[in-house]
């Protein structure tokens, strides 16, 4: 069976790498000052009186994260800021592509937005209940997107991606002039950060979930569909083989 | 023939895999030591520039009010100056001192902290943005840099000011350049006051640049002279600002 649209699989390799890299070399200048704020301002929790409401110091050695999570390894700023707004590039423009030909083929619609009966409380129950007993739909249901997958990719297209990129176009001063809307619409350059943060810590967090089922649903098929858009239909219970 | 061809994706698949867990592990340092690599970046970079200049025109940065000023404003960088002249001025207060402005311009100045007092003011409370991260708000008076360039008359050829410092950070004098851009913008002013007092030494006495629409490290303290120059390249080296020449940090500051 043909499951993933081309427009599809493209895009979800070159986002792969392009969160990939802004992930990592976004550690790097979390690096730079491990501390988060809320408002306008914000600079040093110990020194001065605008505490931080997280503070990473000393996570990992005299610094937040290990040097096998960011990009480069050794610290450096600059060039983590070389690869992130570089990427970033990539990452925006991709997305951007992407959202537009869901929208406008109405795939959005038709195959992430869950009906109103899947939202129903009985239905979800069932579904998460399935789902944690590692039963995985089967057979033609297996096709289409079940509710819980509707709402974690709904969730990464239409709340995570763009607000990661949205909070780090409000943390730029340039655009703060272009569009000062931003600053109102995040409540603030520090609250815009710290949202960049938390968006991106749940696009990890998607990450995490998402293999794992890849994992469980079976790996070989699943990434196979992803590739050359070719999926093998899981079998009925109880049909031989 | 479809287990043919899965086989070969099979094997495709492990290569996939296994080629991204290297480029991960390793390849994104060799990556970044790569020359061809880093100037695809720094293309990136000049993208960047001009997407930024194209949507935000000649807006001005945020203007805040007093009651947002933030309750500490952090220092960074140079702290203090060592060389003697400096301190000397210091101890007086700067009344001795002059700013000098030179290079394409028609009539080269010396400009006392009294005659930079004397021109129109702009006080603006902006927040700043250090590179590093964290942002603090300050109020801000000085000249406008467009008066003073205006004194001194730029020649054809001037496509930049660069900001000669009187700090020195690991072994080399601090300096930055903007281009005509920013130095003719309103809210680039030449501050001597921050918080209704003036320049301490920590902020940058006498005098410290404000560029409000790039991050911190464009923002030169102890500024002692101020050159027109057509060109970056043969200042220094050559990339237009301290920490572009030591770290590789963005000229243009702007995100």
């Amino acid at each position: 069976m043909r499951r993933h649209g081309w427009p599809t699989r493209v895009w979800h390799w070159i986002n792969l790498a392009a969160v990939t890299v802004m992930l990592m070399s976004g550690l790097m200048i979390f690096n730079a000052h491990p501390r988060l704020y809320w408002g306008e301002y914000g600079s040093n929790a110990r020194e001065y009186s605008d505490p931080a409401w997280l503070d990473l110091t000393g996570l990992s050695g005299r610094t937040a994260f290990p040097g096998w999570a960011t990009i480069p390894t050794d610290y450096s700023l600059a060039d983590a800021r070389l690869w992130h707004l570089a990427f970033a590039w990539v990452l925006a423009l991709a997305f951007t592509a992407y959202l537009l030909w869901l929208l406008i083929g109405g795939r959005a619609r038709r195959d992430l937005t869950p009906s109103r009966s899947e939202l129903a409380p009985g239905h979800l129950l069932s579904d998460i209940a399935q789902h944690a007993r590692l039963r995985f739909p089967k057979g033609a249901a297996a096709l289409r997107y079940n509710v819980l997958q509707k709402l974690a990719y709904f969730a990464v297209l239409f709340v995570l991606l763009p607000g990661v990129i949205m909070t780090g176009l409000t943390m730029s001063p340039g655009l703060n002039a272009a569009w000062p809307l931003l600053l109102d619409l995040f409540g603030g350059r520090q609250s815009a950060r710290s949202l960049h943060f938390l968006f991106a810590g749940g696009l990890v967090v998607f990450f995490v979930v998402h293999v794992a089922m890849v994992v469980l649903a079976g790996p070989f098929n699943e990434v196979r569909s992803m590739i050359t858009g070719w999926y093998r239909l899981p079998r009925e219970r109880g049909e031989e083989a | 023939m479809r287990d043919d061809s899965g086989l070969s994706r099979r094997r495709l698949l492990g290569l996939a895999a296994a080629g991204t867990g290297g480029l991960l592990l390793g390849g994104c340092d060799q990556l970044n030591r790569s020359p061809g690599f880093r100037s695809l970046l720094e293309g990136a970079e000049g993208l960047t520039m001009r997407s930024q200049r194209l949507l935000m025109g000649d807006a001005l940065a945020r203007e805040y009010g007093a009651a947002d000023i933030s309750p500490a404003f952090k220092a960074n960088g140079s702290l203090g100056v060592t060389d003697a002249a400096y301190r000397a001025h210091l101890a007086q207060g700067f009344a001795g001192w002059a700013l000098r402005v030179d290079g394409l311009v028609r009539q080269p100045l010396l400009l006392p902290l009294a005659a930079l007092k004397g021109l129109p003011q702009r006080t603006q409370i902006t927040r700043h943005d250090c590179v590093e991260g964290w942002s603090a708000i300050g109020k801000w008076q000085g000249p406008q840099l467009a008066a003073v360039l205006a004194r001194a008359g730029l020649l054809p050829e001037a496509r930049y000011a660069v900001f000669h410092c009187a700090d020195v950070l690991g072994g080399a004098p601090y300096y930055e350049s903007i281009d005509l851009i920013d130095a003719f913008h309103p809210q680039t002013i030449l501050a001597w006051r921050m918080n209704d007092a003036p320049l301490t030494e920590r902020h940058g006495a006498p005098l410290r640049l404000r560029v409000e629409r790039q991050l911190g490290y464009k923002h030169a303290k102890f500024v002692m002279r101020i050159e027109l120059r057509a060109a970056l390249a043969g200042l220094y080296k050559g990339n237009g600002g301290f920490w572009e020449d030591r770290s590789g940090y963005a000229w243009y500051a702007g995100i």
